[in-house]
């Protein structure tokens, strides 16, 4: 897993293509996925989209570990609902599309105070004071009830002043439709930034901050820019997450949100832009969807997790750009009798492990309900020794399996990364 | 000092008995050396005699126990490195300091940005600062980069990375370049070309440059700094240095006796 693998880089019309279709899937997905559950689903994906994204311009492109992002995406949430609030006591007047802005700029402000302490400092200092800052927040949500609303939190009404153009935000497709623009938006917003001298230098900062220095570069400021811009956008995603569920409580800064905005990141992928858009797909897949399927969803995550630290570290859009660098090279079809036995084989896995996950949480929690379980449309006696035996035999089975293909994989791999730099060195010399 | 003040406009580079001490070790034992403007100074000494902790000091990466160092006539010590840079001094690294995950391209451009006042400006496209660009595709060509342009800095050669290293250095337009070893660890064809294209990216320059290969040293320098256990014990030309009994001594006669031996021996 060298940095060679990831340098393979889409040329600029692909760049266009690649942005329309965004915006197109945006303005799509709703009529593809019509029913409630979807709807909820990809409101949730576009607020995520934000929220990571702009979590990865410290953790991907600045090199800063950071544990505790919900403090700025929070409490962009609650200025928001406050200002809600406020519009529908009639004192103040807000259009509503604009309430994320009020998030972002709370956002904004919070990075730029805590943020001159935090971005003092580089590598795990930092990262130990985002963790502190992180609990200093939300235990503060405890003490001021006020603004936090204690338990309960503090619930608003989305559905009020005057309708723009009889926009409402009452039905639910308005208020994606509002979240499509803003994500659409600060995607372009977050990829420009990119492109910007700060967002180079940041850059430089993550790779060697010592030489930024001898450059002309104050790393700090580059850093506490950096972390100021990525607390705005934060608290966009804050101020929607506000318009969309309409109360907010003090999670929305816990541990538990920035751990998530952490691990997603990592999981989409944090070296290339487009990572964290699919790692917040797969935050709302998992906390929506897997949670709804089985109870041990957290458990299946921390496997997941596990497996892609240790053999994907570049995430899963390292994974793809790996791929599309050997489909540059025309050497993709060499592997896909390998992918076919890898996926047969992660499949016997998956469903051993699934079986024998399901059937320890059958007994632990569902044992009132009889012995009997569901798994995949197939009926289990879980005190049958037939159905562990089976199990353990189908883990084991799946396991060697895998283990060998893996093993052929890796050969054919390091094959095809030779001919790679073979073919490379023969353009070179001509 | 009346002496040092009146010469005080024609100098680039200062040192004013220097000192630095580490715990009870003093490194730097008041270390005297005027550098005047577009002159180029090679810095030799011993191992362990402080040629890398004085490019430390002067470059703001460590501080000084005590005395002055002037860039341009003005006090430099005490500030922090990107604020030396920004008056024009930019040093390289012994050991090759660069931007692993960037292009070569990218990383000169990094260099160029601050020299070109773009600071920490997020609301300019990088491909539109044409200014910028130009600078960095000049510097390209003149470190001999231009077919690595895109190449990350991992997968180039060593002599490219110290090839970069010099480019990332001068990139930033400064008057005054330390280079601390740039050659060391190259082949003698390497070298040879690798000092005409220091020779070059420095024209008009100030050049404080420290290096071991003493052939090195006499093609390029107009004067020689010698640095014994922190003290510069001659400053002057080469044939002058050549026959300072004192540097013999300390220093050279021993080196020149392994180069000769070596030479032989190949």
């Amino acid at each position: 897993m060298t940095d060679k693998m990831y340098t393979f880089r889409p040329v600029n019309v692909g760049r266009i293509v690649l942005w329309t279709l965004f915006a197109l899937v945006l303005l799509v997905a709703p009529k593809v996925f019509t029913s409630s559950l979807s709807m909820t689903m990809l409101t949730q994906m576009g607020i995520a989209i934000i929220a990571c994204l702009s979590y990865n311009m410290l953790l991907g492109q600045g090199g800063m570990l950071s544990f505790g992002h919900a403090v700025y995406s929070g409490l962009g949430s609650f200025a928001a609902i406050h200002v809600l609030n406020k519009v529908a006591d009639g004192a103040w007047s807000v259009p509503i599309s604009l309430l994320p802005l009020v998030g972002g700029l709370a956002g904004l402000l919070v990075a730029a105070l805590l943020g001159a302490l935090t971005t003092k400092k580089s590598g795990t200092i930092f990262a130990m004071i985002t963790l502190g800052i992180g609990e200093l927040v939300f235990s503060m949500s405890l003490m001021l009830p006020e603004f936090f609303g204690g338990e309960g939190g503090i619930a608003s009404n989305r559905v009020v002043g005057e309708p723009f153009l009889g926009i409402t935000f009452g039905p639910e497709t308005e208020v994606y439709y509002l979240i499509a623009v803003y994500t659409f938006v600060c995607t372009v917003l977050m990829f420009a930034f990119t492109h910007t001298p700060l967002g180079r230098m940041l850059n430089a900062v993550r790779d060697n901050p010592e030489r930024v220095e001898f450059i002309g570069y104050d790393t700090q400021r580059v850093r506490y820019f950096a972390f100021m811009i990525a607390g705005f956008f934060a608290g966009i995603a804050g101020g929607l997450y506000t318009i969309n569920f309409e109360i907010v409580t003090a999670e929305v800064v816990g541990a538990h949100r920035s751990g998530a905005y952490l691990l997603f990141t990592f999981l989409g992928g944090a070296l290339f832009f487009f990572g964290p858009i699919i790692g917040a797909v797969m935050m709302v897949l998992a906390t929506v969807l897997l949670s709804e399927m089985t109870k041990a969803w957290l458990l299946y995550l921390g496997i997941f997790f596990l497996v892609m630290v240790m053999y994907a570290p570049g995430g899963v859009s390292g994974l793809i750009m790996m791929n599309l660098r050997l489909a540059a090279y025309g050497m993709l079809r060499r592997l896909w009798t390998s992918y076919l036995a890898l996926g047969g084989a992660l499949l016997v896995v998956l469903a051993a492990v699934g079986v024998i996950v399901e059937m320890i949480y059958h007994i632990k929690l569902n044992e009132a309900m009889g012995p009997e379980m569901t798994f995949m449309g197939a009926t289990i006696n879980t005190h049958g020794v037939d159905a562990w035996v089976g199990a353990t035999f189908l883990l084991i089975t799946g396991v060697g399996l895998f283990e060998l293909v893996r093993r052929q994989f890796v050969h054919q791999w390091g094959q095809i990364q030779e001919d790679i730099e073979a073919e490379n060195l023969r353009q070179q010399l001509h | 000092m009346s002496e040092h003040k009146a010469s005080a406009q024609g100098l680039a580079l200062e040192l004013r008995s220097v000192r630095k001490s580490f715990g009870k070790t003093e490194i730097i034992r008041g270390t005297e050396l005027a550098i005047k403007a577009g002159e180029r100074v090679a810095l030799i000494g011993p191992n362990g005699a402080g040629k890398s902790t004085l490019f430390n000091l002067i470059s703001g990466r460590l501080p000084i126990t005590s005395g002055e160092i002037l860039l341009n006539g003005k006090p430099i010590h005490g500030m922090k490195p990107y604020e030396i840079n920004r008056l024009g001094l930019a040093r390289s690294f012994q050991v090759s300091n660069l931007f692993p995950r960037l292009s070569v391209f990218e990383n000169i451009r990094c260099a160029v940005l601050w020299s070109m006042g773009e600071r920490y400006a997020f609301w300019r496209f990088l491909s539109k600062l044409d200014a910028v660009n130009q600078r960095a595709e000049e510097v390209l060509d003149k470190i001999r980069l231009r077919r690595k342009r895109d190449v990350h800095v991992t997968s180039l050669t060593y002599a490219e990375q110290r090839a970069l290293e010099v480019g990332v250095t001068i990139a930033g337009g400064g008057d005054v370049i330390l280079l601390d070893e740039p050659t060391a660890g190259m082949s003698k064809s390497e070298t040879a070309n690798f000092v005409r294209m220091i020779r070059e990216v420095t024209e008009g320059k100030t050049l404080l440059t420290v290096e071991h290969d003493m052939g090195v040293v006499f093609g390029l320098a107009d004067r020689i700094a010698v640095l014994v256990y922190g003290e510069v014990i001659a400053f002057d030309t080469p044939e002058n240095v050549r026959s300072n009994d004192r540097v013999k001594e300390a220093y050279l006669g021993s080196v020149l006796a392994q180069n000769q031996a070596a030479e032989a021996g190949v």
